[in-house]
């Protein structure tokens, strides 16, 4: 990457300004997905003089502020309690210690890579993103979007709910990009399975979810189901990391993993479970 | 061009540096040597350095946003480095040594942990230094035996 | 033979606490401040002919000094092995060529005040190429209609085989016995096909270079390499200068593997300096080390096995075929060694044959690099011990306890087969394979285990393999050292050994100060550099302990005569009526410190200077052996793994160093580990390579290894000094075919493609159900 210029906004205002101002303009997080393109940018906005690191908890919500890196993540205790602590496990598990100190949540989740470890989590813990222009949207509502975002970025919205999770990432080495991710969840709206790293960005798989959430009392059989659903229905293909038969069946296997890990949970709805 | 003053090892340094400047490159300028490049992808941890006593990669860090920061290299910790590197010479953990400075620092950054520090603790602050010669056990033990007699366990 | 106070024990590298402190060490730390920047244009093709390449635009650039092409030097055919000469790789290589035989070869050179500027002129280089269609896939190499190397000019210095009109870098062949007719008379015979793959060195530093000139108007050359003299003779060859005007340094070298063994941006960097007289600097990019430097050659090796009822091997049957990538570096003598140190493992054979072919491809050239050849052999052997093994319904420990070498055996392989020439006969004076096979199964806690063991829903298993590996190249390969007395009594030791990483300064610095029968701290150590240090072929081949370490030896024991004789005659007795216990001097009634004897000589009376020089080449080649032992823990589901412990029982004879041939042993299984599991090469269909960066290419982290157990067998090699042999490679050889049997003593399916990741295992699993059904 070239960087021409560095932009210190004052306000999340003079950052979207600048950002819509020229099509080279662009929003600089930890700036370390950003340093590996080939591009040249005219204006780096740098987002970090703004007060944008935070983990705030606001009774019903936990606001994550969009420059909170990795690792204040990881070592947070809001967050930890959070679904299982499952956003905390899943960046825990990326890099060492020195790139989760410069890497952020927002970078992550804007720059929407196949591979993240944090948009799977998150899209079961039914976090919304606040923009600055756009206001509140869902994560998943973001992820249909196409082409690059225009707007800032200013937290991410997690309901605190009473919550079991489960978290897999699967790799050759431990330091390697996942060949799939796992996420699944079970809130009193009943349950949440995501798959990342198809290798394309992370998706609800809805049928699955469907299916448990429309069944009076989870059993083995439904388990098996929605696991083969997920597999079946969701998209998955080739790279190098990974061929798309093997990730259905790793898919096929964790999310049966995962359910039976949260299910007690869900068995016990109204009830008390931590 | 940008007007910044930050401390490098307690010394403060006022420069012109480019906005595209990553912190490595400014290191050298200021004469340097123990940061250097391994993998241009942030991705080696060869490179690192503390920044207010946290490990990063210099080579994913612009030097334009450390205004005010403190910038600590090995140069900065170099008795508490010598006696580290006591410790990988009995191992057999010191061979080529071009990610031993980085380790070290990570090491000083592992040193602030308020709570008791475990061998887990020590292969968190490793990961994301790679290290091609030792097989990293020895430089686990080695570590963990420092901060044995160091009071940090 | 009497105990040892230096030697045998634990000391700290030499250099490690200056390197913890990041004290300036390495190549790029004597960047002169002036020095140009190189860079490199690269061709984006994997085969192409330049048809024109215009350089004003880029040469017009202010602050770009010079742009080179293959029209500006002299055709003259090289390789850049960096072995001794004459090379047994053929000379195949131009400094820059017209030609462009991989994605990554270099087109044109640019050297700029700064590095942007360098990088804008090679976006200024215009070239036409004219695209040709590559050969890619190496079994399809062979007398294929594609020649990757048409031009007449290439030549090899004596006959290795080599016939580029059949893409041919080398060939070989060798048989003792009647190998068809014993296999026909076996009670079974195991065959099968064995794939390994390109590794990457991934050496922490990056491949880096700079050449000025001093005040005596000579080139010198700061080189990460990891064979300073070969490199000062290649420039001096290649481009044509006196080699009495080439200086080549060699700092601390942030590690090699063989990846530096071969030169690289030596000869850009010095007609740079040539051509500007100016400092020039060149630092490779890791995309660069990836795509231009080097790998590990592919291969695939057919292997045959014909054994009696009762386990007596017969016959050993190996065809391989191996990948040199674009140019032919090592091709022969690292394929001569995937037969020449691995197949005397089992030496009781009645007969044996070993031959193949090494092909050009359009891909990343292949070159040296630890293991040599053998963890390829290695791979299939001991893969294949084990599917005998399974056939005979045998323990294949057992099954490799009857057949192994044993001490005081030889086999015929090692008078035919040496490195690129015939071999020399040689019996195994120290050989502990059978201690290490017995330490390694109780530190494994093999028989508990073995072959598996059900736990919660996961299986435990083990595998196993056994090693062997040589020390230095005999009759070709010297090492010299120097030792100088100080005032004062302390020494200089000044070797042309090339400390890489792997601790030969420590080592080598331990051998003088046993023999000198003083502590480390007395020897000041110096290496390398071409003007300053004896020679030294360099660090590979598994040499510098043996040989090397030999010379020192020699060196201080001359150095010890000399100062007897000093001391005799300043004490007025004869040298045989003195003791010296490396303080003190003592005749029967008089004495003298070696420091009052140093001082006279360097001021007082008959001054003098006392320096040994001595040289040592080898006149055999002792393997190291072992035996190694890897855990696993298998998930059945979905096939991932983890290495619980890696168990590996050495016979290097000696260890000079405790803690560094611990460091040597881990770091090469670990290293084979990475082979083994996961490192693996990509590239697209036209020959780009995907795995060109660490985000890509991955190497093992401290999570991938649980826990290693190393120990050295009681050994003593009469040859080697303090009756050390080598340590460098042995430890890389074993891990592939050790987890190989793992993975088929877990599951019942047998991995022959490397790596061994779930997914291949998850792929043979379901096979096997496919066949059951
Ligand atoms: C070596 C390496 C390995 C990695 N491995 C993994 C892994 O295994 N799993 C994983 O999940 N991730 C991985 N990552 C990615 C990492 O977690 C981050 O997602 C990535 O670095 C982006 O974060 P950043 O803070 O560096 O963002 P930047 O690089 O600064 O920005 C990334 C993109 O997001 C935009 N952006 C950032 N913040 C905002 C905002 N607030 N508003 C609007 N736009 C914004 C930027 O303009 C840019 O386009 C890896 C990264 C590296 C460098």
């Amino acid at each position: 990457m070239k960087v021409n210029g560095l932009f210190k906004p004052k306000t999340l205002d003079e950052a979207y300004h600048k950002l819509t101002e020229h099509s080279k303009n662009v929003v600089m997080a930890g700036g370390a997905w950003l340093r590996l393109s080939n591009r040249t940018v005219e204006e780096a906005i740098d987002l970090s003089v703004l007060p944008l690191s935070y983990v705030k908890d606001r009774g019903d919500v936990v606001e994550i502020g969009s420059m909170t890196t990795l690792h204040e993540i990881e070592t947070d205790d809001t967050i930890k309690s959070l679904y299982g602590g499952i956003l905390s496990q899943a960046v825990s598990q990326i890099m060492g210690i020195g790139l989760r100190n410069v890497v952020t949540i927002g970078g992550n989740v804007v720059a929407r890579h196949g591979f993240s470890d944090v948009i799977t989590p998150l899209l079961t813990m039914r976090a919304k993103l606040h923009f600055y222009k756009r206001g509140t949207i869902s994560l998943e509502a973001f992820l249909d979007i196409r082409g690059k975002t225009t707007d800032v970025l200013e937290k991410i919205i997690i309901p605190k709910r009473k919550a079991a999770g489960y978290f897999k990432k699967v790799t050759k080495t431990a330091l390697d990009f996942a060949i799939i991710n796992v996420s699944v969840t079970c809130d009193e709206e009943g349950f949440s399975v995501a798959v990342g790293s198809r290798p394309s960005v992370g998706q609800l798989a809805y049928e699955a979810m469907g299916l448990l959430n429309q069944a009076k009392d989870v059993d083995e059989k439904h388990i098996d189901l929605a696991a083969f659903k997920a597999a079946d229905l969701l998209k998955f293909s080739d790279n190098h990391r990974g061929s798309q038969a093997y990730r259905e069946e790793l898919t096929a296997v964790y999310v049966k993993r995962g359910l039976l890990a949260v299910k007690t949970c869900f068995n016990q709805r109204g009830g008390h479970d931590d | 061009m940008i007007n910044i003053t930050f401390m490098v090892n307690h010394r403060k340094h006022s420069l012109e540096v480019k906005p595209g400047e990553y912190l490595i490159e400014t290191l050298k300028r200021l004469n340097i040597h123990s940061v250097r490049r391994g993998c241009d992808t942030a991705s080696c941890g060869v490179c690192t350095v503390l920044v207010d006593l946290k490990p990063v990669p210099s080579c994913a860090t612009l030097t334009a946003r450390l205004a005010g920061k403190n910038v600590t290299t090995v140069e900065g910790i170099h008795d508490e480095a010598g006696a580290l590197a006591d410790y990988f010479g009995l191992e057999g953990a010191d061979q080529c040594g071009f990610c031993n400075p980085g380790i070290a620092l990570s090491v000083h950054a592992l040193k602030q942990q308020s709570s008791p520090i475990t061998e887990a603790d020590i292969k968190q602050a490793l990961t994301g230094h790679l290290c091609r010669c030792s097989g990293y056990v020895s430089q686990v033990k080695a570590i963990m035996a420092y901060l044995k007699d160091d009071a940090h366990v | 033979m009497s105990k040892t106070r230096v030697v045998n024990q634990v000391r700290p590298s030499v250099d490690g606490k200056g390197i913890m402190q990041g004290r300036k060490g390495y190549t790029h730390d004597f960047v002169p401040d002036d020095a140009l920047i190189v860079k490199v244009l690269r061709s984006p093709h994997a085969f192409a002919k330049i048809t024109s390449i215009k350089t004003d635009e880029a040469k017009q650039l202010s602050g770009v000094h010079c742009v080179l092409t293959h029209l500006d030097f002299k055709r003259k055919a090289h390789t850049r092995a960096g072995q001794g000469y004459p090379e047994p790789s053929p000379h195949d290589t131009f400094v820059l060529d017209y030609y462009l035989r991989y994605v990554g070869d270099e087109v044109a050179v640019v050297a700029a005040d700064d590095e942007d500027t360098a990088l804008e002129a090679l976006s200024l280089i215009k070239v036409d190429y004219e695209v040709l269609e590559p050969v890619l896939d190496f079994e399809q190499a062979k007398d294929n209609n594609i020649r990757v190397h048409p031009e007449e000019d290439i030549y090899e210095m004596f006959p290795i085989g080599f016939d580029p009109k059949r893409n041919l870098a080398a060939a070989y062949h060798m048989e003792v016995g009647d190998v068809e007719k014993t296999l026909k008379a076996a009670d079974v015979v195991v065959e099968s096909s064995f794939y390994t793959q390109a590794q990457a060195h991934v050496m922490m530093e990056p491949h880096t270079v700079h050449a000025s000139f001093d005040v005596y108007g000579r080139l010198t050359l700061y080189s990460s390499t990891q064979t300073p003299f070969h490199v000062r003779r290649i420039i001096s060859q290649t481009l044509a200068i006196p080699l009495s005007q080439i200086r080549v340094i060699k700092p601390r070298v942030g590690g090699g593997f063989g990846g530096k063994q071969a030169i690289h941006g030596e000869l850009l960097v010095a007609a740079i300096a040539l051509k500007t007289n100016k400092p020039a600097s060149l630092r490779y990019t890791r995309q660069e080390v990836f795509e231009s430097t080097y790998t590990r050659h592919p291969m695939r090796i057919d292997l045959k096995i014909g054994a009696k009822k009762d386990g007596t091997i017969q016959a050993i049957d190996c065809y391989g075929l191996s990948d040199t990538g674009a140019y032919g570096e090592h091709a022969l003598t690292v394929f001569m060694v995937t037969g020449s140190k691995v197949l005397p493992l089992y030496n009781k054979v009645d007969s044996v044959r070993f031959h193949g072919d090494v092909v050009y491809t359009n891909r990343t050239s292949s070159g040296a690099y630890r293991g040599y050849g053998a963890i390829q052999g290695n791979f299939a052997l001991e893969s294949l011990i084990d599917m005998l093994a399974d056939k005979l319904a045998m323990d294949p420990v057992k099954l490799r306890e009857k057949n192994m070498m044993k001490e005081g055996e030889t086999s015929p392989i090692f008078e035919i087969m040496g490195e690129g020439t015939e071999g020399t006969a040689m019996t195994m004076d120290s050989c502990k394979l059978d201690v290490c096979v017995e330490e390694g199964l109780k530190l494994s806690k093999w028989h508990d285990i073995y072959p598996r063991k059900q736990t919660n829903n996961k299986i435990k298993s083990v595998g196993m393999a056994i090693a062997m590996q040589g020390s230095g190249i005999p009759y070709i390969d010297m090492g010299a050292a120097t030792i100088k007395l100080n005032d004062d009594g302390f020494y200089n030791l000044m070797v042309g050994a090339t400390d890489i990483g792997q601790g030969s300064d420590t080592i080598l610095t331990q051998i003088a100060a046993e023999a000198l029968m003083t502590e480390v701290e007395n020897v000041a150590v110096y290496s390398s550099d071409s003007d300053l240090t004896p020679f030294d072929a360099g660090a590979y081949a598994s040499s510098t302990t043996y040989v090397s370490g030999n010379a020192v030896l020699k060196a201080a024991e001359s150095l010890k005569a000399m100062m007897l004789k000093e001391a005799a005659r300043v004490l007025h007795v004869k040298e045989r009526d003195i003791t010296f216990d490396g303080k003190t001097f003592k005749a029967a009634d008089d004495e003298i410190t070696l420091s009052s004897l140093s001082n006279q000589l360097y001021y007082n009376d008959e001054q003098k200077q006392l320096t040994a020089t001595e040289s040592y080449v080898g006149h055999k080649s002792p393997p190291p052996f072992m035996a190694g032992f890897v855990t696993i823990e298998i998930d059945p589901q979905t096939c991932e793994f983890e290495i619980l412990n890696y168990t590996s029982v050495v016979d290097c004879g000696t260890t000079i160093n405790k803690a560094l041939a611990k460091g040597q042993i881990e770091g090469g299984i670990v290293q084979g580990l990475g082979m083994a599991c996961f490192e693996d090469v990509h590239i697209t269909k036209t020959g780009r390579l995907i795995s060109n960066n660490m985000l890509n290419y991955k190497i093992p982290g401290v999570h991938d290894i649980q826990s290693l157990t190393t120990m050295f067998t009681d050994s003593f090699e009469p040859s080697g000094p303090y009756g050390a042999k080598s340590v460098g490679e042995i430890g890389i050889d074993t891990p592939p075919a050790a987890l190989a049997n793992a993975v088929y003593n877990a599951l019942g399916v047998r991995l022959t493609s490397l790596p061994i990741t779930p997914e291949k295992i998850f792929k043979a699993m379901k096979e096997k159900e496919r066949n059951h059904a």
